[in-house]
């Protein structure tokens, strides 16, 4: 067998290939039997974390497809989950619909939001985008609490549970297998929507829009149409959220979830699809690795003991943001890609 | 009428917070998200040095100051100097992710409860042709009126300001001209800081002084927006209209939709104004033909 070089394609095909090598088809395989046993072998934590992870890489992935792919800073994503949410709780709880029309439903939508939103932000660039959606996310933010009557303010609502075939799924377990199949489709989706033409379009807008433009995208339309994917994805994590809580609250989806977003996207990796799933699953365990420590510290320090809170993790996430900007702008993304590339031209440095 | 004159008391608040923002982009081009979290962390340190180490009202302003000016140096050294040169997105994040992490660390050292600043001005307001204003709101709008004219005169007439105003204009221009653009970015940090720290202790006189004070600068958004990013005497009158705004709204709608239309009403005279003349009323256009 021919040694492999690095990046050696014969054709654009295989470039835009979905699973580029064999070896990446079988790793892919072998990481999917794993989530599919995950139930068999792992603590009913575990599956919780993993239920998390799963709504948060959903959400992640419409964020880095606006921020990440075509780059438009939003500061109102947790708006967009919110609306999601809160579709799902109203529509399977006020008037008993099931699943399969309230996740479509959910994410059309935030979709529509999206899409209402992201006409007037075009005119938006940068700072000015950034302020329009943070603006847009209190004022979504203020309706769900005062709009009593739909979203019961600041009460919470409940949602039902998903029923397939009159099996109800009310547990961590039940739901696991429900949530993983619509994060996988989502993966999916996003991957073949950034190897087509929409996709190259949303990458050259980010890259530069004005050569863009001279190249024939049509910065108007990729502009709303990358809001509007972007919303829907927010539409179906929202969507997943209210389904796994089974109780969703206006504090649920504040400014500071629409940060946490951010930061999955950057400790992940800005426009990667890999990057959105490492950052997700990243985040969500960062609060466990603080509690583990603290432990630690109140094991070596008995003055530490107790004073772990919330707190903690709120500061860690800046934290994260900072530093990974500061030292490493690739995220763990590009950590992925150097260990990746070490290993494969080993025993050369490159 | 009263609602007018308070929305003035308000709006000079807003002008105040905004005047930190605004010395921040022109200099720097980087609109600083954390600027409410040094807000909050001064009106909070004031309000220690005062209640626990029993300090009287002038020391602690003058030890708060001089913190948050250190404040603004360091976070210029360790958190901006290595972003030099990156895309605005990552500069932005920065400062997103500075504020959040500030917060929560004044969460951790400070706690969660509300304090009663304990206010050195008398409490019986005062009348004055129908009007009635407390004697803190005087105050408020007194020390942005003399904070304005000061930095007016900072600007117009001493040497470094002239330096501030250079580097702003051209960056490479002003370095040609030996001006020490380092130290002039940690000057303006420097300073926008201790603006914060100023409205932070007019903000503990008025409000209940807790970490819900950073939600009151992101409520200036709209006023640095509103007077265009890079105008001092633009935040100056966007402060003023959007109190005035935010107050008539509060006092007419909140009979007819029930309460909370005064914290809202920034963000949606925010979007309007983005929408129809995102460059405010004294900004500079940026014009690009697309």
């Amino acid at each position: 067998m021919a040694v492999r070089s690095k990046t050696f394609r014969e054709s654009y095909y295989e470039d835009i290939k979905l699973f580029q090598t064999v070896w990446i088809r079988a790793w892919i395989l072998l990481f999917l039997v794993a989530l599919v046993t995950l139930p068999l072998w792992g603590n009913p934590y575990m599956i919780y974390l993993m239920n998390l992870s799963c709504v948060a890489a959903v959400a992640a992935l419409g964020l880095n497809l606006l921020t990440g792919f075509t780059g438009q800073i939003s500061l109102g994503h947790a708006a967009f989950v919110a609306i999601g949410a809160y579709g799902t709780a109203i529509l399977s709880s006020r008037f008993g619909l099931p699943f399969w029309i309230c996740v479509p439903a959910s994410g059309v939508m935030a979709a529509i939001v999206g899409f209402g939103v992201g006409i007037p932000c075009l005119r938006l660039k940068g700072l000015y985008l950034a302020m329009a959606t943070m603006a847009f996310g209190v004022v979504v933010d203020f309706v769900v609490i005062t709009w009593t009557k739909m979203t019961r303010g600041v009460r919470g609502i409940n949602v039902a549970r998903v029923e397939i075939f009159g099996y109800s799924l009310d547990s961590d377990h039940k739901i696991y297998y429900f949530l993983l199949i619509l994060t996988v489709l989502a993966v999916l989706a996003m991957k073949n929507l950034i190897r087509t033409r929409v996709g190259r379009a949303f990458i050259a807008i980010r890259d530069r829009d004005i050569a863009a433009e001279i190249m024939g995208v049509d910065i108007t339309s990729y502009k709303v149409m990358s809001f509007t994917i972007s919303s829907f994805f927010a539409g179906i994590a929202g969507a997943m959220y209210s389904y796994t809580m089974g109780y969703i609250h206006p504090e649920h989806f504040t400014l500071l979830l629409s940060i946490q977003y951010l930061a999955m996207i950057i400790v992940g990796g800005l426009g990667t699809i890999l990057g959105s799933i490492f950052g997700a699953v990243f985040i969500v365990l960062v609060p466990e690795l603080i509690k583990s420590l603290s432990q630690l510290l109140t094991f070596l320090v008995p003055a530490m003991a107790g004073k772990y809170d919330e707190e903690w993790n709120i500061a860690a996430f800046g934290l994260l943001i900072m530093i990974f900007l500061i030292f490493e702008p690739a995220g763990l993304n590009g950590i992925w890609g150097r260990i990746k590339t070490s290993f494969k031209n080993w025993p050369y440095t490159y | 009428m009263q609602l007018f004159a308070s929305g003035i008391a308000v709006g000079c608040l807003y002008a105040l917070i905004a005047l930190g923002f605004v010395l921040i982009i022109k200099a720097t081009d980087i609109l600083n998200f954390a600027h409410g979290e040094i807000i909050m962390i001064s009106a909070l340190i004031c309000y220690f040095l005062m209640a626990k180490y029993h300090f009287s009202f002038l020391p602690a302003v003058i030890i708060t100051v001089v913190i948050a000016a250190i404040m603004g140096v360091l976070t210029e050294r360790l958190v901006l100097r290595p972003m030099l040169g990156e895309p605005i997105f990552a500069v932005v994040m920065i400062t997103i992710g500075l504020s959040i992490f500030l917060r929560s660390l004044a969460g951790i050292t400070f706690g969660h409860d509300n304090y009663v600043f304990p206010s050195p001005f008398p409490k019986e307001p005062i009348s004055l042709a129908g009007v009635t204003l407390s004697m803190t709101q005087i105050w408020v709008m007194v020390s942005t009126a003399v904070l304005v004219v000061l930095f007016f005169i900072f600007f117009k007439y001493s040497r470094m300001g002239l330096a501030m105003r250079g580097t702003a204009n051209n960056q490479e221009t002003a370095l040609l001209m030996g001006i020490s653009t380092k130290r002039v970015f940690a000057m303006v940090w420097g300073i926008a800081f201790v603006t914060a720290a100023i409205a932070g202790i007019s903000l503990a006189n008025v409000m209940v002084v807790n970490i819900g004070l950073t939600f009151v600068s992101i409520s200036a958004f709209p006023a640095v927006i509103l007077g265009g990013l890079e105008s001092i005497p633009g935040a100056i009158i966007g402060g003023l209209a959007i109190g005035v705004i935010e107050n008539l709204a509060g006092g007419y709608l909140d009979q007819m939709i029930g309460g909370g239309v005064k914290d809202v009403t920034p963000f949606v005279v925010l979007f309007l104004i983005l929408m129809f003349k995102p460059y405010g009323l004294f900004g500079k256009e940026e014009i690009e033909r697309v």
